[in-house]
């Protein structure tokens, strides 16, 4: 146990090292959802700010867009996991790991923890900006922090089942493109508008899907919304969901695969 | 700690295929500790197969094995703690300066931060790395990352080294520097399981060489006792034209014609009183030899002769 945390250290020590040394990869997961938050704020805003019923967000559609945003910095992050561990996969490095007496979960986690670390600066970052372009959220301490722990939970979530894509990817290509789908999960969720204005079909999965309770509770926490009870217990299920999927995926397919 | 076996590696009837491809069909290995074995075979034979199983990397279909006196199957950590392990191909962090490379090492084995730098250090000096220390190992040659690779192997101070193909693909003043290295590390105690696919290599380095073909080990034995699995070498002969050489086609039987078209080759013991025979033979008949040159089998003849059904018509 003892051996498995300090390999872990060294492992998070040795991604944390490659992402300073070469931050493109962060920067450009940074450069996405503050993209989305010119795109939607500074463009789009006040066309779809109008639109939003609710009084609160009357004037100020950034305060409603954010939440979503700041959860699309999550995903978007967790883009460079995938591609790192891949990168490991293909380059016979983790194959001189699995001949040496060291945890094997070390690899993993220290992948994984190191993502999280990267993907919460990331979000640290966007929070930033959009507090810049007049965000203001109502939320007081215990609401920070309880936003942190959600944002938290579900980066590790993602980051994990990240690190399963880059895993079964065949190469740090397409280990890029697997996690983009679940980028654009939050725009068919309560993300960008509420689901009560979406066609049938659209509106029935944008209910159900993981991303809105949790952009519901992220809203609920930062903007003080009220919410349907549950709500922030079912978002938490999702990311519990999630993780353990990533998880147990991650975990078996990093058994099997010995890079050739 | 238990004190070193005497037996580095003992494997019994090792097993693996790939889909309906057998590629090791029962091998059985044992090599000495403190030796060099050289596992000999063409590209596909299943050298990194072997080192794979041996390594922990992969499991043998069926099989057994010891490695440093702990069973594979059941104690492949212990195993681990015991080997070091060069693969085919670079395995080293492309991210991470030479250095940092070695220190991850250090970080991995355990070793404390003042040792890990001593460690590194030392190895960086041994390995005539000092200058290239700070720099990327996509800036290194590839003799410069073979040995940055084999410096990261030695960190843990393995008892046993495998060394897949470590000189292929290098020039032949890398190689030689390989050569030394290899030797020394022998020198020094530690056991070592070479996989080459030159000749020359193993008979330069090996205390025992075992040839693999087709799933099998087709023959196994010092440098020396492979050579007298070959009964002879052979005769050359060249004649000036095709009437000769066809006389002496016929007078000599078994001999067979070289590309040239006017060389034959003779299978013979390369004893001092057959070779007069053959010169008398010819006389005797009238039919003269423009040159006349005798091999003594070496290893390329053994390995031809094991592995290489045609290989009367490829060589001569
Ligand atoms: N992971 C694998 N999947 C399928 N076939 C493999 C795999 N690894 C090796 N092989 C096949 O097994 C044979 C032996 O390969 P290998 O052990 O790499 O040979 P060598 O190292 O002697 O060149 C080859 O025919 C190769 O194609
Ligand atoms: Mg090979």
């Amino acid at each position: 146990m003892r051996d498995s945390i300090h390999d872990s250290v060294t492992m998070l020590r040795r991604n944390l090292l490659h992402a300073r040394r070469y931050p493109s990869m962060t920067i450009s997961t940074v450069a996405m959802p503050v993209l989305m938050l010119l795109l939607f704020v500074g463009v789009f805003g006040g066309a779809l700010g109008t639109g939003i019923g609710g009084a609160s967000y009357i004037g100020s559609y950034v305060d409603y867009v954010a939440p979503g945003i700041i959860l699309m910095a999550a995903t978007s992050g967790s883009v460079a996991t995938a591609v790192s561990v891949s990168v490991d996969m293909t380059e016979g490095i983790v194959n001189r790991f699995r001949t040496m007496a060291i945890s094997r979960s070390s690899v993993l986690t220290g992948h994984v923890i190191g993502g999280v670390i990267q993907t919460m600066v990331s979000i640290a970052l966007v929070v930033g900006v959009a507090l810049l372009m007049g965000f203001r959220p109502t939320a007081g301490p215990l609401d920070w922090l309880g936003a942190f722990g959600l944002l938290l939970a579900m980066t590790f979530a993602m980051t994990w089942l990240a690190a399963a894509f880059g895993l079964v990817s065949k190469g740090p290509e397409s280990a890029s493109n697997a996690p983009m789908p679940l980028m654009f999960l939050p725009m068919l969720g309560s993300g960008f508008v509420p689901p009560e204005r979406m066609p049938g079909a659209v509106r029935w999965f944008a209910e159900h899907q993981p991303f809105t309770p949790i952009i519901e509770t992220l809203r609920g926490l930062l903007m003080g919304t009220p919410l349907v009870g549950g709500t922030g217990a079912l978002a938490l299920g999702w990311c519990a969901l999630i993780a353990l999927i990533g998880f147990l995926w991650a975990r078996r397919a990093f058994s099997r695969a010995v890079a050739r | 700690m238990s004190s070193t076996p005497e037996i580095s590696i003992a494997a019994k009837r090792l097993r693996k295929s790939y889909g309906d491809k057998v590629v090791l069909d029962g091998i059985d290995l044992t090599v000495r500790a403190g030796t060099i074995f050289s596992l000999l075979g063409p590209n596909g034979a299943g050298k990194t197969t072997t080192v794979q199983i041996l390594s922990t990397l992969i499991r043998p279909d069926g099989g057994t094995a010891r490695v440093e006196g702990h069973d594979l199957g059941r104690a492949p950590d212990a195993v681990r703690t015991a080997i070091g392990v060069t693969g085919q191909f670079a395995a080293v962090d492309r991210l991470l300066t030479g250095e940092e490379n070695l220190l991850l090492m250090a970080d991995l084995h355990h070793l404390d931060r003042a040792r890990g730098r001593r460690r590194t250090a030392e190895l960086l000096e041994r390995f005539d790395l000092v200058e290239a220390a700070k720099r990327l190992p996509a800036t290194y040659s590839g003799g410069m990352r073979r040995r940055l690779d084999l410096a990261m192997t030695l960190v843990g101070s393995p008892q046993l080294i495998f060394l897949d193909e470590p000189t292929t693909g290098l020039d032949p003043r890398s190689r030689q520097t390989m050569w030394e290295i290899i030797r020394e590390l022998a020198d020094s105690g530690v056991t070592i399981f070479l996989t080459t696919q030159y000749l020359e290599e193993a008979d330069q380095l090996a205390n025992r060489i075992a040839v693999l073909h087709n799933g099998k080990l087709a023959a196994e034995g010092g440098p020396d006792e492979l050579k007298r699995l070959i009964p002879g070498g052979h005769v050359r002969l060249r004649f000036a034209d095709e009437h000769a050489l066809l006389a002496a086609m016929r007078l000599l039987g078994h001999s067979v014609r070289g590309e040239d078209g006017l060389s034959l080759r003779v299978p013979s013991d390369c004893r001092v009183r057959s070779l007069r025979m053959l010169l008398d033979e010819l006389d005797d008949a009238g039919v003269e030899a423009e040159e006349f040159s005798v091999n003594t089998p070496d290893l390329n003849d053994v390995f031809f002769a094991l592995t290489d059904s045609k290989r009367e018509v490829l060589s001569a």
